[in-house]
C-alpha cells in the first residue's frame, strides 16, 4: 500500500500560475472568434446599406453655379481632395476667394461634389462633379417640382413638366397641369405598352419557334432522303424568288430545279409531301406574322404623339414619349409614405423585370431564375453521385494503398482553381458530349450547336464536378460515425449489407448528408469563374423554362446573378450609376443563398427530429 | 463489444492463474483440479459435461469449435449441445471466449477481418459453418439481443417488424399482429401501445432493451442468442428482463452469456463456465452452482478465482 502524499506538497508548486489555468488561450480564441464574427458583420452591414439605399428616391437638388450654369441631379457622394495651385489662378477673384477659405478651413482640401445629372441624350453624361467652391451663394435648393423620370432608353431624365403636347397638339400647359394629365394618361399608355411588348416578344417569339420547327422537319426530310445540295440551293432560291422576286427570276429558278431534277435526283412523294408541308407551314406562320405586325402597328398609333414636354434646369425643353416612361417621380414633393412606394416598386421591378440599358437598369429576373435553376440542378446531380461514391468508398471497397489514393485524390479535387473546372466543363461536356448529342438528336440544327455549347445543364454539371469532393468527404464522414452496433444489430436480423445500408446506415447518415449537400450548394452557388466559360451570358431573357415545346430547355444560356455582378462592375459603360446596382444585386445574391441554405437547414433538423432521442 | 473482451491478450489471466498454481504446487493426476497455466500454454483440455445435458434434446450442437484472430487463438476446440427450449448460460471471466463463441453462432464475427474457424455448428441439424450456407437465411433463424441496447433509428413499430420488412412483409394485418405479440411477449405492449409510431430513441434503456428483444424475437427464431443483456441496466430493469427471459422458455431456447453469476443462477436451466477460450465444466445450473465437479469452477462462482 502506497502512503498517500500530503495534500500540501501538491500545492506548494501552485496550479496558480495564469498560464495553467488556461486564461490566456481563452482570450486568444475569443479575440479570434470576436474578429471573424465583426468581420462578417461588417461585409454584411457595408453592402446591406449600399444595396439597400439604391432604390431609395433621395431629393432633387438644383446647383447654380458661378460660371452661370444650373445643374438638376441627385447627390451621388460628396468627397475632398488636394488641388493643384494652377486651380486657383484660373478662378475668378470672387470665387478664388471661396476656394481659399474652403481650403483654409479644410487642411488645404477642396470638397467637391459629384452629381446624378441623367440627361445623357442632351448632355452626353450621366454625372457632374460641382466644385463646392463654385455654388454661388445660396445657388442651392431643391425645386417642388423636379421630377425624376426612368424611361426605356437613355437613362434616367431630371426636369420639371411644363406641357403636355397629344399628337402635336398641345393640351396642357403650366406644370401642375401637366402633372395631372400625365398622371391620367400613364396607366393606360404603359398597359398599351405592355400589350405591345407582349406581342413583339411572345407572339413572334411563337411564329418563330413554328417557322424553325417546320424548316428542321424539312431538313431532318432531307437528310433521311440524301437531298443532293444542289437541289436544296436551287429550292430555296426559287422559295426566295417566290416570295417578292419578278415573274421571270421565278421562272429562272423554276427551270433550275427542273434541270436538277432531270439531271438524276428525282424527289420521292415522301419528300414531296414533306416540301409541300413546310410550304403551307411557312406560308402560315407568314400570315400570321404579318397579323400581328398590323396589330402592333394599329397599338402604336393609339401610344404614339403622347408627349411630355420637360424643361431641365439649364432650360432647354425636351419631349418626351409617355409610353416609354417607366415611372416618374416627383420625388420633392413625396413624403416618407410616397417614397417607401417608389422604394418598394422598385424593389419589385428589379426583381421580377428583366434588366434594360445594358443591364445598368430593370430588374434581374432573368438572373435569379438562372441562379436558382442551377444550384438546384447541381445539387440533384452532385447529391445521388457524390452519395454513391463515398458509399463504395466506405462500405464497399477494400482499404488499402489504392483506397487511400483515391481518397487522396477526391480531397486535392477541392483545391483545384475552379476556373480548371470551366475549362473541363467546356471541353468535355461542351465539345465531346454535347457534340455527340447534336450529331445524334440535332443533326437537322447544325451547324447551329444545341448541346455543344455552353448551356444551363453543362453549367451545372461543371458545378457538380467542382463540389463533389464536399458532398464524398461529409458522407464518408456520416457513413463512418454510424455506429457499428446498429448496423450488428441489423445483421443478426437477418438483413443483407445492402438492405442494411438503405435502411439503417442512410438514414441514420441522412442528416450528415444533408450537411455535405449545403456545404456544397452554398459553394456552388457563389462560384462565377467556371461558368462564365460553360453557358452564364450578359444577358439572355429566355428562361430554360417556358411555354414553347418541349418547354424545358436545359441547353440554353442563361444568366447569374453572380456573373451579372461582374458585369455590372467591370463591363458596364455608365459605372457610375451601375455601382449602386452593384451593391444590390449582391445583397440579392447573399439573400439568396442564405434561402437556399436556410431550406437546406430547417429540411435537416426535420430529419434529424426523427433519430433525435435520449442516448444515454 | 463481445470481441473486444477477448482481443485482450491472455497475460492479465496467466498471471492470476500463475499464483493459483504456486497455491497448488503438485497437482497430482488422481485430483480433477485443472493446471490452468498449462491451460494457457495451449495443452488440451477435456471438458466436463455433466450427463444431464445428454438426456435433453438439443436445438443447437458446437463441435470441436475453434476460432482465430489473426495469429490469435480465440475459442479451442469448443463443443457442446444447447438444449432446446432451455435457458443456458455462458460464464467465465473477461476474455474466456463467451461472447466470441456466442457471436460465432450466428457467424457475426464473419464481419471481422481475420477472423478463421475451425469445426462447425449445427442449429438443428443444419451446417452453420457448411461450405454453401447462406449466412443471411441462417440469421434469420436467430435473434440476437446486445449488450448495449440498439434501437433502430425509426419508430417502435418498424423496430419490431424490421425482419419482416427486410423479408418484404407489406401485409398490415400480419405486421400488426407480429407487432403486438412481440411487444407483449417482450412486457412493453402496455407501455408502448399508445406511441408505436414515435422514435424508438426516445424509450428509456430498460425500454430500449426490451424492444431489442421484442425485435429479436418477431421473426420466431429456433435460437435465442443474448449477449449480457442486462450489463447496462438497473436492478429494476434487469429483473423485469429476467421475468421475461422466463416466460419466453419454453416456446424460445435461449443462449445467454453473463456476468452476473446471480443471473446466472436465477434464470437460467444450465450453465457453462468458460476459461481462456476453453470450455470447462457444463452441466445443470443447480449443480454447477450448489455442487460442481470441479474445484475452479466452485472458485469461480463463489468468488476466489482471481
Amino acid at each position: 500500500m502506497v502512503e498517500p502524499r500530503p495534500r500540501t506538497a501538491r500545492a506548494a508548486h501552485g496550479g496558480g500560475t495564469l498560464l495553467s489555468a488556461g486564461e490566456p488561450v481563452v482570450w486568444l480564441m475569443a479575440a479570434g472568434l470576436g474578429l471573424a464574427l465583426a468581420m462578417i458583420a461588417g461585409l454584411l452591414a457595408m453592402i446591406l446599406w449600399n444595396g439597400g439605399a439604391t432604390f431609395w428616391p433621395r431629393a432633387l437638388v438644383e446647383v447654380s453655379t458661378s460660371d452661370g450654369r444650373v445643374h438638376l441631379g441627385e447627390v451621388s457622394r460628396h468627397e475632398r481632395y488636394r488641388p493643384t495651385p494652377e486651380i486657383y489662378a484660373r478662378l475668378d477673384p470672387e470665387v478664388r476667394d471661396r476656394a481659399e477659405h474652403d481650403a483654409a478651413a479644410h487642411e488645404g482640401t477642396l470638397g467637391r461634389t459629384l452629381l446624378r445629372t441623367a440627361n445623357y441624350d442632351l448632355t452626353g453624361t450621366h454625372f457632374t462633379w460641382i466644385d463646392d467652391f463654385e455654388i454661388e451663394e445660396g445657388g442651392r435648393s431643391e425645386p417642388e417640382w423636379g421630377v425624376t423620370i426612368e424611361r426605356l432608353e437613355w437613362g434616367r431624365f431630371y426636369g420639371t413638366p411644363t406641357r403636355a403636347v397629344e399628337q402635336g397638339r398641345t393640351v396642357a400647359e403650366g406644370t401642375e397641369d401637366t402633372w395631372a394629365w400625365f398622371e391620367e394618361v400613364h396607366p393606360r399608355l404603359r398597359s398599351l405598352w405592355r400589350q405591345k411588348r407582349s406581342l413583339e416578344t411572345h407572339d413572334v417569339g411563337r411564329v418563330n419557334h413554328e417557322l424553325e420547327s417546320a424548316r428542321l422537319e424539312l431538313r431532318e426530310a432531307e437528310l433521311r432522303e440524301g437531298v443532293p445540295p444542289e437541289w436544296i440551293g436551287a429550292w430555296g432560291e426559287l422559295q426566295r424568288a417566290r416570295q417578292g422576286g419578278s415573274a421571270e427570276e421565278i421562272a429562272d429558278a423554276e427551270a433550275r430545279v427542273d434541270r436538277i431534277e432531270n439531271a438524276g435526283f428525282v424527289p420521292t412523294q415522301a419528300f414531296r409531301e414533306a416540301v409541300a408541308e413546310f410550304e403551307s407551314r411557312e406560308a402560315a406562320g407568314r400570315e400570321r406574322f404579318a397579323e400581328i405586325v398590323g396589330e402592333v402597328e394599329s397599338l402604336s398609333q393609339r401610344m404614339d404623339g403622347f408627349e411630355v414636354v420637360m424643361r431641365t434646369a439649364d432650360g432647354t425643353e425636351a419631349p418626351l414619349e409617355v409610353a416609354d416612361i417607366v415611372r416618374a417621380i416627383p420625388q420633392n414633393r413625396l413624403g416618407i409614405v410616397g417614397r417607401l412606394g417608389v422604394y418598394l416598386s422598385r424593389w419589385i421591378e428589379f426583381l421580377v423585370d428583366d434588366p434594360r440599358e445594358a443591364n445598368s437598369e430593370g430588374g434581374v429576373f432573368p438572373a435569379i431564375f438562372g441562379t436558382v435553376a442551377m444550384t438546384l440542378i447541381m445539387t440533384i446531380a452532385v447529391v445521388p453521385f457524390g452519395v454513391l461514391a463515398a458509399l463504395y468508398l466506405r462500405e464497399y471497397a477494400k482499404a488499402g494503398p489504392m483506397i487511400s489514393a483515391v481518397r487522396i485524390a477526391v480531397n486535392n479535387l477541392a483545391g483545384v482553381p475552379s476556373i480548371v473546372f470551366g475549362v473541363f466543363g467546356l471541353g468535355f461536356f461542351c465539345y465531346v458530349v454535347g457534340a455527340s448529342i447534336d450529331e445524334l438528336l440535332f443533326e437537322a440544327k447544325l451547324p447551329n450547336p444545341t448541346y455543344g455549347k455552353g448551356g444551363l445543364l453543362w453549367a451545372s454539371l461543371t458545378l457538380a464536378l467542382l463540389t463533389l469532393p464536399v458532398v464524398i468527404v461529409a458522407t464518408e464522414e456520416a457513413l463512418a460515425a454510424v455506429p457499428r452496433s446498429m448496423r450488428e444489430g441489423s445483421y443478426a436480423c437477418g438483413a443483407s449489407k445492402w438492405q442494411t445500408i438503405r435502411r439503417i446506415v442512410l438514414p441514420r447518415a441522412m442528416p450528415g448528408i444533408m450537411t455535405g449537400a449545403i456545404l456544397a450548394m452554398a459553394r456552388g452557388a457563389g462560384e462565377v469563374a467556371p461558368l462564365m466559360l460553360v453557358g452564364a451570358v450578359k444577358l439572355a431573357p429566355e428562361l430554360a423554362v417556358d411555354a414553347t415545346a418541349p418547354y424545358v430547355h436545359p441547353d440554353r444560356s442563361f444568366m447569374h446573378l453572380g456573373f451579372h455582378i461582374y458585369d455590372l462592375g467591370f463591363q458596364s459603360q455608365n459605372s457610375e450609376a451601375a455601382k449602386p446596382m452593384v451593391f444590390t444585386t449582391t445583397l440579392l445574391l447573399i439573400i439568396l443563398i442564405m434561402l437556399l441554405n436556410v431550406i437546406a437547414v430547417w429540411l435537416r433538423t426535420r430529419l434529424r427530429r426523427r433519430f433525435a432521442g435520449s442516448q444515454f | 463489444m463481445g470481441h473486444a473482451d477477448v482481443a485482450k491478450p491472455p497475460s492479465l489471466n496467466a498471471s492470476t492463474t500463475e499464483t493459483k498454481m504456486f497455491s497448488n504446487p503438485t497437482p497430482s493426476q488422481s485430483e480433477i483440479r485443472l493446471d490452468l497455466a498449462a491451460i494457457a500454454a495451449g495443452e488440451p483440455v477435456e471438458a466436463v459435461i455433466h450427463e444431464e445435458v445428454a438426456s435433453e434434446e438439443s436445438i443447437l450442437e458446437i463441435d470441436r469449435f475453434a476460432l482465430h484472430y489473426g495469429s490469435f487463438k480465440a475459442l479451442h476446440d469448443i463443443s457442446m449441445s444447447v438444449p432446446k427450449g432451455k435457458i443456458t448460460a455462458l460464464i467465465g471471466p473477461s476474455g474466456c471466449g463467451k461472447s466470441t463463441l456466442l457471436r460465432s453462432v450466428n457467424r457475426l464475427n464473419d464481419l471481422i477481418d481475420g477472423v478463421r474457424v475451425d469445426g462447425d455448428m449445427r442449429l438443428s441439424g443444419d451446417s452453420i459453418y457448411g461450405r454453401d450456407v447462406d449466412v443471411i437465411e441462417l440469421r434469420k433463424r436467430m435473434g440476437m439481443v446486445f449488450q448495449k441496447s440498439n434501437p433502430f433509428p425509426m419508430s417502435i413499430y418498424e423496430n419490431v417488424v424490421y425482419a419482416l420488412r427486410i423479408d418484404g412483409q407489406r401485409n398490415r394485418r400480419v405486421l400488426d399482429e407480429v407487432c403486438e405479440r412481440s411487444l407483449r411477449a417482450a412486457a412493453l405492449w402496455d407501455e408502448v401501445k399508445d406511441r408505436l409510431h414515435e422514435s424508438a430513441l426516445g424509450m428509456s434503456g430498460g425500454q430500449q432493451q426490451r424492444l431489442c428483444i421484442a425485435r429479436a424475437v418477431a421473426a420466431e427464431p429456433e435460437v435465442l442468442l443474448m449477449d449480457e443483456p442486462c450489463s447496462a441496466l438497473d436492478p429494476i430493469a434487469t429483473q423485469k428482463i429476467e421475468e421475461l427471459m422466463d416466460s419466453l422458455v419454453p416456446h424460445y431456447s435461449v443462449l445467454i452469456v453473463t456476468h452476473n453469476m446471480q443471473q446466472a443462477a436465477r434464470s437460467s436451466h444450465y450453465t457453462a463456465y468458460m476459461v481462456l477460450g476453453r470450455l470447462i465444466e457444463y452441466g445443470p445450473t443447480q449443480r454447477i452452482f450448489q455442487n460442481p465437479k470441479l474445484p475452479e469452477t466452485e472458485d469461480y462462482i463463489t468468488g476466489r478465482f482471481g
